[in-house]
């Protein structure tokens, strides 16, 4: 059963964000890759398809250098558990104690794992690959058939769940910004900030929005500098996760007489204006990573829903794609920025979405409702890559394999 | 495998302990160069005289040990550093023994050292090794008490030993150690607060850890000629086995690499297995120097809980077991950890234990075991010594 969380005493002083120990080898963030995108993964040797943990640089069963992170089997069995009730590191020592479980995994290696509550020593469990509050990778091991995940404070602790947080959607206008709404409220968020842009504009479904529990208009602008600094002041200390939704698509290449004008509003829209929420909102974010101690709600997840032009640029959207490309870019630095408070960014890229503004784009296009999902989604598992639509995970998969092609793909209008 | 080959000839003398401290604000050279002039005054002469070096240290940093021979003055031809946590001692050993046999070096003075300050600790598990940053660390870990903890939980399951039994081993200790002026601990301790002690991780509880601290242990490897020429009194290495990684494919350490080469090691004694006045393990946590008495022959397979039943391990006991009281009472003084049992074991076997003599001790069976690199203990070794 989900428990409704605990609020913060606000006698009590802002627990300083500590992070678990985020030293890695290189070659180890092949897992990260992996935990970032939420697949199981394992070491494997190209040569002889053996197994191994941790990461290692050549297998150790025929020295082969050809080692990867392979999708893996992700059953295990409970060898051994422990708690560790005074570790000697800051970060877990204040959230002891800490269950950790020894595992056989079912495609040979043995592994030290995060233990959720339940599972003992000879039963089956389920692994998976996910980052911890540093942003690495670490294998958490729950119950074969899934188990509770609420009652898991260590998943918790690594994974940004909306229940009993508040949180920040920068754009009422955004096709997912109902259903993102929607979703959050059915999954038990305290409230729901929607910014609304112009708001002098009519929204069309503004009494679908005042349905919806605990949401509460704010009017947010981000191509302004000063409607961005007004809203940080009022809620910036209440927001544990903030979903940028602000667009500005406007199609048309680089040779459409207002390409300039299009773009420079789409930059300040979509870069500047992720600039300046980072500028207002990042250190309030970052610095109540652990705010409210053990199981309250503290700051956990920035998303920047972006498209997935940013990545491969397609021609008849040229300022568009810059402007997204541009943001993509900003949210690597802001990742870093908000990763020394623990709090995450998660990207999503998105193929063209059902509304007006991506009339030409061919079917099949991600509806609001699936953008929503996905965001939710990725934040309960505590994600940092998410790529939304079909269209969205071909262009990634064909770019995985062939830049050029993608290249020469659409500069023909073949999305 | 080819025959074996003895260390015929081959002594050890000089038992040195640079009494231990908690916290040390001297550097890791300072215990090094305080272990070289006991060797030297111990020995009776200059310490320009040792031929060979062997250095036994994790907090050496930015030193190796070939610097160490400019910042003491030495000239050495043989020179060692084995890094190699509780097994650094019997590998120290046994290397220098051969490099003596062979006349590669005539008096080669083996010290482990470590200092100690309040976050060294914790700083040295950060960076303990590849496999423990990217596995073991960043699950809340570090340190050995976590991975024991997993092993002594699966051990009491396979074993069906009891917190009890490991219990004793660690009361008698403490009561051998009230008997060391250089133990750290002072106080006698009784099976109940062993039982009642705080969980560290069960089932490790604070009486099953060590205290690290800093210190050094050293003596010297020489040719028994050598020995008798300096008059020194002296021990004879009749045996010793090493091994690291002995069981990988072992899902869960429920045993050691002893086992690999414990005939060897008795085989090469002369001695039937078991034979001898005392014994000291490396016991960074009781369990572990239980499994030991098993690995090494002591008891036969399973017969292990009767086996401690069986016994008193403290000084005037049936089988005086870490004499010294052990690192779980003296202090685990990071690798020096490796040696304390080869220092007391020739302490002993030399008569010049002073008050926690074991009367007639003539033969020591002295193990040591190290680094937990992921999920298990790597290295093992064992050494049998015999008094001249």
């Amino acid at each position: 059963m989900t428990q409704e969380r605990p609020r913060k005493n606000p006698l009590h002083r802002t627990r300083q964000p500590l992070l678990p120990p985020g030293g890695r080898s290189r070659k180890a963030h092949l897992l990260t890759a992996a935990a970032a995108e939420g697949r199981f993964a394992l070491p494997r040797c190209g040569a002889c398809g053996t197994y191994s943990w941790p990461m290692v640089e050549a297998c150790p069963d025929c020295l082969s250098a050809d080692i990867t992170a392979a999708e893996a089997p992700s059953g295990a069995v409970l060898l051994s558990q422990t708690s560790a009730e005074v570790p000697a590191d800051p970060y877990f020592r204040e959230r002891a104690p800490w269950r950790v479980g020894l595992v056989q995994m079912d495609c040979g290696p043995v592994a030290l794992v995060h233990l959720h509550p339940e599972p003992q020593a000879g039963e089956r469990l389920r692994l998976t690959l996910m980052l911890d509050r540093a942003g690495q990778g670490v294998l958490h091991a729950g119950p074969e058939n899934g188990g509770d995940m609420s009652t898991d404070k260590q998943w918790q602790e690594m994974t940004a769940d909306p229940r009993g947080r508040r949180v920040l959607i920068t754009d009422a206008r955004h096709v997912a910004a109902l259903p993102l709404a929607r979703k959050l409220a059915a999954e038990g968020a305290a409230g729901i900030f929607m910014g609304l842009p112009e708001s002098w504009k009519p929204l069309e479904n503004r009494a679908a929005f005042e349905a919806v529990q605990g949401l509460r208009f704010v009017p947010l602008d981000l191509a302004s500098d000063r409607s961005v600094e007004d809203l940080a002041r009022a809620i910036g200390g209440k927001v544990e996760i903030l979903i940028n939704t602000a667009d500005h698509p406007r199609p048309g290449g680089l040779m459409a007489p207002a390409a300039v004008t299009h773009t420079r509003a789409c930059m300040e829209t979509v870069a500047f204006g992720l600039m300046r929420l980072a500028r207002s909102f990042g250190p309030a974010l970052a610095g109540r990573g652990a705010d409210g101690g053990e199981g309250a709600p503290g700051a956990v997840a920035w998303v920047n829903v972006l498209s997935v032009f940013a990545r491969a640029t397609s021609p008849e959207m040229a300022g568009y794609a810059a402007a997204h490309t541009a943001a993509l870019s900003l949210s690597h630095s802001l990742r870093a920025q908000l990763g020394g408070g623990g709090v995450r960014l998660m990207t999503v890229l998105t193929g063209p979405t059902e509304d007006d503004w991506f009339q030409l784009a061919p079917q099949p296009k991600v509806t609001g409702k699936a953008l929503a999902d996905a965001v939710v989604g990725g934040l309960m598992k505590g994600l940092e890559e998410v790529v939304v639509g079909d269209v969205a995970r071909d262009l990634m998969a064909r770019l995985a394999e062939n830049p050029k092609a993608v290249e020469r793909d659409l500069a023909a209008g073949r999305l | 495998m080819a025959a074996l080959r003895g260390y015929d000839g081959v002594v050890l003398a000089v038992p040195v302990t640079v009494p231990y401290r908690r916290y040390s604000t001297d550097s890791t050279q300072w215990w090094v160069g305080r272990a070289l002039a006991g060797l030297a005054a111990g020995a009776g002469v200059s310490h320009r005289e040792f031929d060979g070096l062997s250095v036994a240290s994790f907090s050496l940093a930015p030193d190796s040990a070939i610097g160490l021979t400019q910042h003491f003055g030495l000239s050495p031809r043989f020179l060692d550093f084995v890094p190699l946590g509780g097994v650094a001692g019997v590998v120290a050993l046994r290397r220098a023994a051969r490099a003596v046999q062979a006349g590669d070096a005539d008096m080669v003075a083996c010290v482990a050292a470590d200092t100690s300050a309040p976050q060294s600790f914790r700083q040295s598990l950060e960076n303990f090794s590849r496999f423990s940053q990217d596995a073991v660390y960043p699950y809340g870990a570090g340190g050995p008490n976590v991975s024991f903890a997993l092993i002594a939980q699966a051990y009491m399951e396979a074993s069906g030993l009891s917190r009890a039994d490991f219990g004793k081993i660690a009361v008698a200790q403490r009561a051998n150690a009230l008997k060391n002026p250089h133990a750290l601990m002072k106080k006698p301790l009784s099976l109940d607060q062993y039982l009642n002690s705080r969980p560290i991780a069960p089932p490790i509880h604070l009486f099953d850890c060590v205290m690290p601290c800093a210190g050094a242990e050293a003596f010297l490897v020489l040719r028994e000629e050598t020995a008798r020429a300096q008059g020194l009194p002296f021990v004879r290495l009749t045996a010793a086995i090493e091994r690291h990684n002995g069981f990988p494919a072992d899902p869960v350490m429920l045993r050691g690499g002893w086992v690999r080469d414990v005939d060897t090691l008795w085989a090469m004694a002369g001695v039937a297995p078991g034979a001898v006045d005392l014994v000291q393990t490396y016991d960074d946590y009781p369990f572990i120097s239980a499994m030991q008495f098993e690995d090494l022959g002591l008891c036969p397979p399973g017969g292990l809980a009767e086996f401690i039943a069986g016994h008193d391990f403290t000084i005037t006991g049936s089988l005086p077991h870490n004499t010294s009281g052990g690192q779980l009472s003296v202090g685990q003084a990071g690798c020096a950890g490796g040696s304390l049992g080869l220092v007391e074991a020739l302490r002993q076997l030399t008569g010049a234990a002073g008050g926690r003599q074991v009367a007639g001790a003539r033969r020591a069976l002295v193990s040591g075991f190290g680094m937990i690199n992921f999920d298990r203990g790597l290295g093992s070794g064992a050494v049998v010594l015999e008094a001249a």
